[in-house]
């Protein structure tokens, strides 16, 4: 029998292209980490051994320092915006997946919502955090949530109606001709032609989610959360204890990211034929 | 027409395609096009018929109506007796594209027990069948592989296994090796015409090679377009078998050129085309 080898698998044949061009692997690692060593370094040279910083600017020695004494409440306020996010992220992705399937399966429905959805989008929506609050009352996380589930809305909404136009012409031809029902094609070929898009629309709504909670708590609300402190302590000028707070936020926008961003590797890892 | 279909199925097997005076036209912006015109053809069970003819001469647009992909604006169309579409709801036929169409995120398995799962056999009873399916077309060795890991060949043919998965007395195919290199081509032709002898089932091959037609079929349906028509039926008479050395026999060659006339048309009429 004459069977065709099989050819080399697609990562092996990157491994060796890599090696060809001779960067070794340890510098994609070790690259980033000497970058960040320089700044730090350029930082505590302007701080502390200079002094020519203004005085917002503390070193990076008394920003861990305070991050160390306070973690404790800085902790306590993570959790307090993070969970705003998640709870934003998720509502507004539900909503948007809800929405884009109505929308995907009917046109009329997609053009009701395509003004909408539009006009969302051009909305700066923590602008309409005050009004939110005022609506909700200033003991309730509900106007936070509320705004970092219109912001995660958008990028999801709009990955997932493309998504789910994804469909190849002879994958239908293939399960019309297999007798498929309508219900059958959308599990087994609708869906999953729709799951990369809707990880990329999450990886992108999650960064929106988590900087759009933060940024609400400076337009009043309940007297916690990152943003809360962080524009508490500015104003008093605790500089260094606002800088580890901002550390905080970071550590969240970055959770949010790589795990969204691993989901979305997961799903696209068998995507192109 | 009297007796019923499944009395008659029993004693004269109803053909495997019955074409009278079929037709297509598609809406197209100035008008209507003319796909299709006054097709009449005749499929019988377990015979292997390639269509062949120049772009736009309705081919593959034949083979849809068939498949029930697409609907005839003209004539009569039965599959094994009855319409395409109950043919279709029923899984008498098996299906092949130029394209091998496989579900990139589904392995090999996955794809060829697709149509399996969508008639909800059971998980035992489908494993086996995949099994037995993947030795068919020689890739056991491959179920776990995913499609982007195959190359080309290899992957038409799990999307040749995968419309035998239902077992189907009737096998469509769009130029199923259109796209691949010749030599993985002729490979694939004499392991179509195994199976095809094999599994008894009737063929409806749609190619623009004229040696791939004379080699698989016993019948060669000649078209030619504007509109699409059948304007030949060459009958190859080469039996069941196809030995490699009816590449290179007299008897493949003279069919070649009657395939190529009837192509072509006559002399005559080539020196006018110009």
């Amino acid at each position: 029998m004459s069977a065709p080898s099989l050819p080399a698998l697609p990562d092996v044949s990157l491994r060796t292209s890599r090696a060809a061009r001779g960067l070794p692997s340890w510098l994609r690692f070790v690259a980033p980490v000497v970058v960040g060593a320089v700044i730090v370094l350029a930082w505590i040279l302007v701080v502390d051994v200079l002094k020519i910083a203004p005085r917002m600017l503390p070193s990076p020695i008394a920003i861990g320092a305070e991050l160390v004494l306070r973690a404790g409440i800085i902790w306590d306020d993570t959790v307090i915006t993070a969970t705003n996010s998640l709870v934003g992220l998720l509502a507004g992705t539900i909503v948007a997946i809800v929405l884009a399937g109505l929308a995907a399966a009917w046109r009329p429905v997609d053009g009701m919502l395509a003004p909408l959805v539009a006009a969302i989008a051009v909305v700066p929506i923590v602008a309409l955090t005050p009004i939110l609050n005022t609506m909700f009352g200033a003991s309730s996380q509900f106007g936070r949530q509320a705004v970092a589930a219109i912001a995660a809305f958008i990028p999801v909404f709009l990955n997932v109606l493309r998504g789910l136009r994804q469909t190849r012409p002879v994958h239908r031809d293939l399960l019309r001709a297999s007798g498929a029902t309508g219900f059958q094609t959308f599990r087994v070929l609708t869906l999953p032609s729709a799951l990369p898009y809707l990880l990329t629309g999450l990886r992108i709504a999650s960064s929106l989610a988590v900087i759009s909670a933060l940024v609400a708590e400076y337009f009043g609300g309940p007297s916690d959360g990152i943003g809360t402190a962080i524009a508490t302590y500015a104003k008093s000028g605790r500089a260094a204890l606002a800088w580890a707070y901002v550390a905080g936020g970071i550590a969240i926008g970055l959770v949010f990211f790589l795990v969204t961003s691993l989901l979305e590797r997961l799903a696209t890892r068998r995507t192109p034929v | 027409m009297t007796p019923t279909d499944e009395t008659r199925g029993a004693t004269a097997p109803a053909p495997a395609v019955r074409a009278r005076g079929v037709g297509k036209t598609f809406a197209a912006t100035g008008g209507e096009v003319l796909a299709l015109t006054g097709v009449d053809l005749e499929v019988a069970a377990g015979e292997f018929v390639s269509l062949i003819g120049p772009s736009g001469c309705g081919k593959s647009t034949l083979l849809r109506l068939v498949a029930d992909l697409d609907q005839a604006s003209a004539g009569e169309l039965e599959v094994f007796g009855k319409t395409p579409q109950k043919a279709r709801v029923d899984q008498d036929y098996g299906i092949a594209f130029q394209q091998a169409g496989l579900l990139p995120w589904r392995t090999v398995a996955g794809n060829i027990s697709l149509p399996l799962e969508l008639h909800r056999m059971g998980r035992a009873e489908r494993d086996e069948r995949v099994a037995q399916l993947a030795g068919l077309v020689g890739l056991s060795e491959f179920v776990d592989r995913y499609p982007d890991q195959l190359s080309g060949g290899m992957q038409q043919r799990v999307a040749i296994a995968r419309a035998l998965a239902e077992n189907p007395r009737l096998l469509l195919m769009d130029e199923p090796f259109g796209a691949l290199d010749e030599m993985t081509r002729e490979y694939l032709q004499s392991e179509l015409a195994r199976i095809a002898s094999e599994t008894g089932a009737a063929v409806v091959f749609v190619t623009h090679s004229i040696p791939e037609a004379v080699y698989l079929s016993d019948r060669v349906v000649v078209m030619s377009p504007r509109p699409g028509r059948i304007t030949d039926v060459i009958e190859t008479g080469f039996g069941e078998e196809r030995p490699e050395g009816l590449r290179e026999s007299e008897a493949y060659f003279a069919k070649v050129t009657a395939v190529r006339e009837a192509l072509h048309g006559s002399p005559v009429e080539r020196a006018n085309e110009r």
